[in-house]
């Protein structure tokens, strides 16, 4: 069994001493994202709200693309594919990758076609 | 060490035992497992989103309907969810120092960090029963209209959402909910709510301060608030008088919401669930030496691999049900 740590993190930037170190470092970054996504949360900073980007609100923009900073230092730090061999990060990571932005993209364009038709055609929803 | 000498003897390449990847078998396992979980959860959230995109307009808002923390009356979106997320990642951070510890083969280590995973498991799967609990009784009660639309109830000074026992008054009615025992073909019905919709009706009526809040999402992105005369037309329309949320029908909006709420947060909480019971059964083994005995503690590292994922797909429950 392999028991060498990759110690470095943020593209080296950090580097930690030991692995338990580094293990609270990164529960220290998780902690200060989901204090942002909360207090992101409850505030809802108008700006945010009101500005719209590819048919979402900025504000969600921001909590998916912290959402998936949390989920990249889960995944590599807690569940060690950092230490991984490259073929086996490779294959578990873009696998996943590709079949859920697909299935994602498929189906929401599919939700919004839906909406449209309900909306602007001869149904009515309440009556 | 056999694979070891294995991989350097091209000879052997063909006899088994490789490990090209440098994973056992049962870390490929749980690996593969794991992908395929990924995709059945990515299922679930992506059919949450088509059903969102499909009725955004009236799609209910989650700090309007997730607002309460335990022993804590008032409104406060948002706190609850973050401290049970809070409290998962924690659990994380000590299954991966419980790895640790089993790389160094300290064993009452590895024992002490199990059983903290353990309690924080405990912990997340109390608190997920808890938010159930609140979200099957519910707080305020809505009416449904005929075209299934629900209609809540505000009042027309602070805008804040108001309980129908706060303008309601039952009337004296001799209809008793109908118990299988008592009809000649065995069938019965659910329990009555409190008021009829004509009980409402009235209490509407009698209230100048109350107006009936719909399910629409107006441009500020808030629900809309109807004045006093659609107030009063809109309830007109009324069949049913809804407390809480079943899997047929909710106060909080749109019937999908409440059924994407039970089966999402109740599958992760299925999956936290058995992660417990699997840890337990780690956590006795450690403590027998069983590992001790192996030299290697590569079977909590495998678990370790099962609780980060619960950790890892929380995550985006979280973002997708609680903050988008």
């Amino acid at each position: 069994m392999a028991h060498e740590h990759k110690l470095s993190i943020f593209r080296g930037a950090v580097t930690f001493k030991n692995n338990v170190q580094k293990i609270w470092g990164v529960l220290i970054f998780l902690s200060l994202i989901t204090a942002v996504e909360v207090a992101l949360g409850i505030t809802k900073p108008e700006f945010l709200v009101k500005t719209p980007l590819l048919g979402m609100r900025l504000l969600n923009w921001i909590f998916i693309g912290l959402t998936l900073v949390k989920a990249y230092y889960i995944a590599w730090d807690f569940m060690h594919l950092r230490d991984e061999k490259t073929g086996l990060r490779r294959s578990v990571v873009w696998t996943a990758v590709f079949l859920i932005a697909y299935l994602t993209t498929l189906l929401l364009i599919e939700g919004n076609y839906v909406y449209e038709t309900y909306a602007n055609g001869f149904i009515k929803w309440n009556f | 060490m056999e694979t070891a000498v294995a991989n350097h003897q091209p000879a052997k390449v063909w006899g088994g035992g490789n490990e090209p990847l440098n994973a056992s078998y049962g870390k490929m396992m749980m690996w593969f497992f794991i992908l395929s979980d990924a995709l059945t959860f990515s299922a679930f959230l992506v059919s949450y989103g088509f059903s969102r995109f499909k009725f955004i307009e009236i799609w209910p808002i989650a700090d309007q309907v997730f607002t309460h923390v335990p022993f804590f009356h008032g409104n406060y979106p948002m706190y609850y969810v973050a401290f049970m997320t809070f409290i998962l990642i924690m659990s994380s951070v000590t299954m991966v120092l419980a790895v640790d510890a089993g790389h160094h083969l300290r064993k009452s280590k590895v024992a002490l960090y199990m059983l903290l995973t353990i309690v924080g498991g405990a912990i997340f799967v109390g608190s997920q029963a808890w938010e159930w609990a609140t979200f099957i009784k519910g707080e305020y009660g809505a009416v449904e209209t005929k075209g299934g639309r629900i209609l809540q109830f505000v009042d027309a000074e602070t805008g804040h959402q108001i309980a129908l026992h706060d303008f309601v008054t039952a009337a004296e009615t001799d209809r008793t909910q109908h118990l299988n025992k008592n009809g000649v073909w065995f069938v019965d019905e659910d329990a009555l709510p409190s008021y009829t919709v004509a009980d409402v009706q009235a209490g509407l009526a009698a209230h100048e301060n109350v107006l009936v809040r719909t399910e629409t999402i107006n441009e500020a992105g808030a629900k809309t608030i109807l004045d006093r005369n659609a107030s009063i037309e809109a309830l007109a329309g009324g069949l049913h008088v809804v407390e809480g949320a079943n899997l047929i029908r909710n106060e909080y909006g749109h019937r999908l919401f409440a059924d994407f709420f039970f089966f999402i947060t109740g599958f992760h909480g299925f999956h936290v669930f058995s992660g417990v019971v699997i840890n337990v059964i780690i956590f006795f083994n450690v403590l027998l030496g069983t590992y001790e005995k192996r030299k290697h503690y590569e079977m909590v590292e495998k678990v370790g691999l099962y609780w980060h994922f619960v950790d890892l797909v929380w995550v985006f429950v979280f973002t997708f049900f609680y903050l988008v």
